[in-house]
């Protein structure tokens, strides 16, 4: 049993409970009934979560969540940070592969929008080193309907990337080391939203502090990758779930550029996190772009011929 | 005696003396205290309205894309070209550290220029100077002068030159932003300097413009204002020949500054700018002349035999009027700024305009008080002036038709050459070589690159539309036309983005240097392209976020304000013709505002002029009690700026906005001695009932040594401005200064001959009969 599961459920207990008093003032008796049913059903479903979620997670996350139960000190602020993001990583695997929508709102300084839609497909990589394979279809705006990018992320080297495009029905090889201009105008950078691997940052935890209705473990990651358009990011990961809540983004002269915002969150699987509304805003340009996921399918059935230059033609 | 209360009233200041002085300088102080709040404007759009439709058109381009600020490193070595790997690397280094620079959003340079090659389906995009110690000089310089995109701009063709690009987003809100970036781009430049000798580097940019104006507001304050404090002690003790009038003097003008100031800047949160930073100078000498008045009356009186304070007494009886009168029409003509449509001048007008007002108020309460509690000798050398003023006024008058006919000739002939003045409003010009942009920006125009930029956002329709090949059709030929035009050096256009992207997606053959054959195939080239650029090097700066427009950039050489309307007007009759109705686009930029500065201050101040001048000769008209005299005063108060400008036009025919401000600020002050002079003659005529020609003796020899010795202290107090490194204020203060010297010119010699001629024949008894009570023409403003 480790630490987290017992101290960080409980708050979200007596939160749920406290809710629920709250909106039922009225009869007092059916109340208190249903508090007891709900608090016994929780206490259920808790004592379940503990048996079968670690039965379900193989060896080696068992491990890796043993070492959570002695997570480094305040002392080690290194390994701290670094075992705050393995956790995150590992209550993750086992994903296997998953395909969803995602729409892209960008606004500018002057308050006009324009959207763009595309479907994402990833298959993850569980070689230990290695980034996820991912598919990004584009459907809008119109004109760049069916072209589709394939990329196999790497860690520290630059990912490969081919771009298919409909309009003269071919797939071209991008070989650039840049991942840090904006992914369609928008002011998202392809590193923001790929992959997001522990082996990408050196990490160095800061403080423990309150996010929202959360406690939040706020580290420091330091890119790894030289062309990396950022000299740090600090990152709000909550002590429940281990998912991340907020991201800020320091640029190259070390100041604010952007913040990035994770809400909606659903759970798939009865284990994997996913944020539905990630909300960018660039704090030197005025301009911000949200993006919002939707039709999550895990395990879609997706294999790694599905992530093949010549899968990328089919791809529309 | 007439004017009893004033009287009454010099009699309690002189009791109260002690009180007074305290009470005036107490409340003077409390205004100056807002000193502590003033704060420097760093930004040139200060110079323009809200409602300015060149600052809205630019401040939309500026939220539609990116920032407009720049600042820009141009280095040149003394011998050599920019791509021997020595100097790639000094560039690089450039490079990097720019990135360093506070608020900054964007770096473009030779060396990060995102060089894109293809070899089959294969598209490499990189910096194409990864390592300077690796790269072969002659395809680096082949590559910079050939693409479109940096030739011209970031490397001249000669490849001697290059400058690197740092694009910057300061806060609006905050007028101290612009420091840390200036501060940490000048270090650069001087370690760049001290390791490479060798290296000329210089640095410019719309940043620099901006500190420039700071800086030059400081420098004026720092070295004119003494300056002409220092200045002022001099002249006023050199022609008053007392100590003790001259410190008097001072703590008038200098309470006067600096109550005003403190006010207008400091209590009311005015930011401080260039033109606002003349303000003390001009207060100093306005708020002089009253004190003059007042103190070289009392002076001459006591030299004929009177006692100190029965001098005191009479000069504030005889001045009192004229005074007040000098100092409301100096306040109006300073006010009249205010139709003005850069702030910075209304600022300037406000302050001026209290500080006149000021200056009144010590003049006829804390200068009588404390010269009656300093001891006041007066020495012999005012009567002699006044000696000579006599015999000039005998001259006139013995010679007045020749003068008459003299002086209408020249004026005449002055007048007529004033049609041939144009604007020219060269923003870098407005500094001079003293100021390091300047400079800097002088030698980057004629090395690599100029600094008056023109921007159009050209929409293309719809959503996505600039991918449209009609469109990007269009937008070539507008680059391509601009590119023929003899004042372009630059232009910087989306097409030639797509053109290179075109020719990479078909394996670098040159023959698809062209825009793409459809829509879709363009629309997917730029989303690859995209995608391969790193941070601070996008697209962003040239398309909006729909992809509906693209911006098109023309950098121009050192062209002045007409050619700039030109190819304004030009391009937009290019577009009417050549393009789709949803193309049409307006201008922007900071050039484009401060070419159309100097036409929209022109019809603002012709009305504000024509506004202060019905005022002030309306209070003229008042005072004196004469229509006759009246419109008399109303020639030597229009002539003297026609005839300043006629002067100016010997030397150059080329104005900037600054000179629509010179009528406002001049009238005010040469209505003073048509004031002075006219109050002199009319009391002679009405209350002693002398002739035409005995009065203007009279008025020589009362009024004249006070006139000349106040005109030749605003003439020296304007003439001082002219040393700002701010052109705009130093043309400002030479203007104003030439024109008082011609009001003076034409108050000695026109307005004599006039009075003579015009009203000589009205007999002195009419006058009498007129005015049955003629203490009621010197009648003061209620007290």
């Amino acid at each position: 049993m480790t630490r987290f599961s017992i101290l960080d459920a409980n708050p979200i207990v007596r939160l749920t409970v406290n809710l629920r008093e709250e909106h039922q003032p009225m009869s007092r008796n059916v109340a208190n009934f249903t508090d007891l049913a709900s608090k016994t059903a929780l206490a259920w479903i808790i004592a379940a979560m503990l048996v079968i979620v670690p039965a379900g997670i193989s060896a080696a996350i068992a491990e890796e969540l043993a070492g959570l139960a002695t997570l480094p000190g305040a002392d080690d602020p290194a390994a701290r940070g670094l075992a705050i993001a393995r956790e995150t990583e590992g209550r993750d695997v086992g994903f296997g592969n998953t395909s969803a929508n995602m729409k892209m709102i960008l606004t500018n300084a002057y308050g006009e929008t324009s959207e763009r839609e595309l479907r994402n497909l990833v298959l993850e990589i569980t070689e230990e080193n290695e980034g996820d394979w991912s598919l990004i279809v584009f459907d809008k705006p119109r004109d760049v309907d069916g072209t589709a990018l394939l990329s196999y992320a790497h860690i520290l080297d630059p990912d490969d990337q081919w771009l298919y495009l409909p309009a003269v029905k071919r797939v071209k090889r991008i070989s650039s080391v840049n991942k840090s201009g904006p992914f369609m105008g928008s002011e998202f950078a392809f590193e923001d939203f790929s992959s997001t691997e522990v082996g990408k940052y050196s990490y160095n935890w800061l403080r423990d502090e309150a996010c929202g209705d959360r406690i939040c473990h706020v580290t420091e990651r330091t890119p790894l990758y030289e062309h990396s358009g950022y000299t740090r990011q600090l990152s709000w990961t909550d002590t429940t779930d281990y998912q991340p809540r907020k991201l800020e983004f320091y640029d190259r002269k070390d100041q604010l550029l952007k913040t990035l915002t994770f809400t909606e969150y659903q759970l798939y699987q009865d284990k994997h996190w996913r944020a539905h509304d990630l909300f960018m805003e660039n704090h030197q340009t005025g301009k911000n772009t949200r993006l919002v996921w939707s039709d999550f399918v895990f395990q879609a059935g997706l294999t790694e011929s599905d992530f093949t230059t010549n899968a990328l033609k089919r791809a529309r | 005696m007439n004017n009893g209360w004033v009287v009454t009233y010099a009699n309690w200041i002189i009791k109260l003396r002690w009180l007074v002085v305290l009470v005036t300088v107490a409340g003077a102080m409390a205004m100056a205290s807002g000193g502590q709040f003033i704060k420097f404007s760093n930004d040139y759009r200060y110079f323009f309205t809200d409602e300015n439709p060149n600052l809205k058109a630019f401040e939309q381009l500026e939220r539609t894309y990116t920032s407009p600020d720049t600042l820009l490193w141009v280095l040149r070595p003394n011998e050599g070209q920019v791509t021997d790997p020595k100097i790639l690397a000094v560039i690089k280094e450039i490079t990097e550290r720019a990135w360093q620079t506070p608020y900054s959003i964007r770096v473009d340079s030779l060396t990060n220029y995102q060089h894109t090659t293809a070899l089959e389906d294969d598209l490499y995009v990189r910096d194409l100077v990864i390592d300077p110690a690796e790269v072969d000089p002659s395809e680096v310089l082949r590559i910079g002068t050939t693409e479109p995109a940096i030739a011209k701009r970031i490397i001249s063709d000669d490849g001697t030159t290059t400058a690197i690009f740092a694009t910057l987003k300061i806060p609006r809100d905050d007028i101290t932003a612009t420091a840390a970036p200036v501060a940490h781009a000048r270090a650069i430049v001087d370690d760049i300097r001290e390791r490479f000798p060798d290296i000329r580097i210089e640095l410019t940019g719309s940043v620099m413009l901006s500190t420039s104006f700071s800086e030059a507001a400081t420098r004026d304050l720092q070295t004119l204002t003494p300056g002409m404090y220092v200045v002022l002690a001099l002249t006023v003790w050199f022609l008053i020949r007392s100590i003790s009038g001259t410190i008097a003097t001072l703590f008038v003008v200098g309470l006067s500054a600096a109550a005003a100031m403190g006010l207008v800047m400091g209590w009311m949160g005015v930011k401080l700018t260039p033109p606002s930073s003349g303000a003390p100078t001009i207060i100093l000498t306005v708020a002089v002349a009253d004190s003059i008045h007042i103190l070289v009356t009392a002076l001459i009186s006591m030299q004929k035999g009177m006692e100190k304070r029965e001098a005191i007494v009479e000069s504030l009886r005889v001045n009192f009027q004229p005074v007040f009168l000098t100092s409301v029409t100096t306040a109006i003509g300073f006010a009249s700024l205010n139709f003005s449509d850069a702030p910075p001048f209304r600022d300037l007008g406000n302050t001026s305009a209290v500080g006149a007002l000021v200056a009144w108020i010590l003049s006829i309460s804390f200068l009588p008080a404390l010269m009656s509690i300093l001891p006041i000798t007066a020495k012999g050398s005012l009567l002699r002036q006044s000696d000579f003023m006599e015999k000039f006024g005998e001259m006139v008058i013995g010679n007045r038709r020749k003068i008459l006919v003299g002086m209408t000739a020249v004026l005449i002939g002055f007048a007529s050459l004033l049609p041939q003045f144009t604007f020219n409003d060269r923003f870098v010009e407005y500094f001079d070589e003293r100021m390091e942009f300047r400079v800097a920006s002088d030698w980057a125009a004629d090395n690599l690159t100029g600094i008056y930029q023109i921007s159009y956002s050209l929409y293309a329709g719809d959503a996505g539309g600039i991918a449209e090949p009609e469109y990007l059709d269009r937008l070539e030929a507008f680059a391509n036309w601009f590119r023929e035009q003899p004042e372009v050096v630059h232009v910087a256009t989306f097409s030639d983005v797509i053109k290179r992207v075109n020719k990479s997606m078909h394996g670098d053959d040159d023959s698809y240097y062209r825009v793409p054959e459809n829509r879709e195939s363009a629309a997917q080239f730029l989303l690859l392209y995209e995608m391969s650029l790193p941070y601070g090097l996008d697209l962003n700066d040239q398309i909006n976020v729909d992809k509906s427009a693209t911006k098109l950039t023309i950098t121009l050489n050192d062209v002045s304000t007409e050619d700039m309307k030109s190819i304004i007007d030009r391009g937009e009759n290019w577009l009417r013709t050549n393009a789709p109705e949803t193309m049409y686009a307006y201008p922007a930029g900071q050039a484009v505002m401060f070419s159309f500065i100097g036409i929209s201050n022109f019809e603002a101040m012709t009305v504000g002029t024509g506004v202060a001048l019905l005022l002030i000769s309306g209070c003229l008209m008042l005072a004196l009690r004469d229509l006759k005299l009246g419109i008399i005063s109303l020639v030597p108060n229009l002539t003297p700026p026609i005839a300043a400008f006629g002067v100016l036009a010997l030397f150059s025919t080329e104005v900037g906005f600054w000179s629509t401000f010179v009528i406002a600020t001049a009238l005010g002050l040469i209505v003073d001695a048509t004031v002075h002079f006219l109050s002199k003659y009319q009391r002679a005529r009405s209350e002693q009932g002398k002739s035409a020609e005995d009065a203007v003796r009279y008025a020589f020899s009362t009024v004249g040594t006070a006139l000349w010795v106040s005109t030749f202290v605003l003439i020296v107090g304007f003439a001082l401005l002219a040393y700002s490194p701010f052109r705009v204020n130093a043309m400002l203060g030479t203007m104003v200064a030439v024109t008082v010297a011609c009001a003076l010119i034409i108050d000695f010699l026109l307005l004599p001959a006039l009075l003579i001629t015009l009203d000589g024949k009205r007999k002195t008894d009419k006058i009498a009969k007129a005015d049955p009570e003629p203490g009621a023409t010197e009648a003061p403003a209620p007290a």
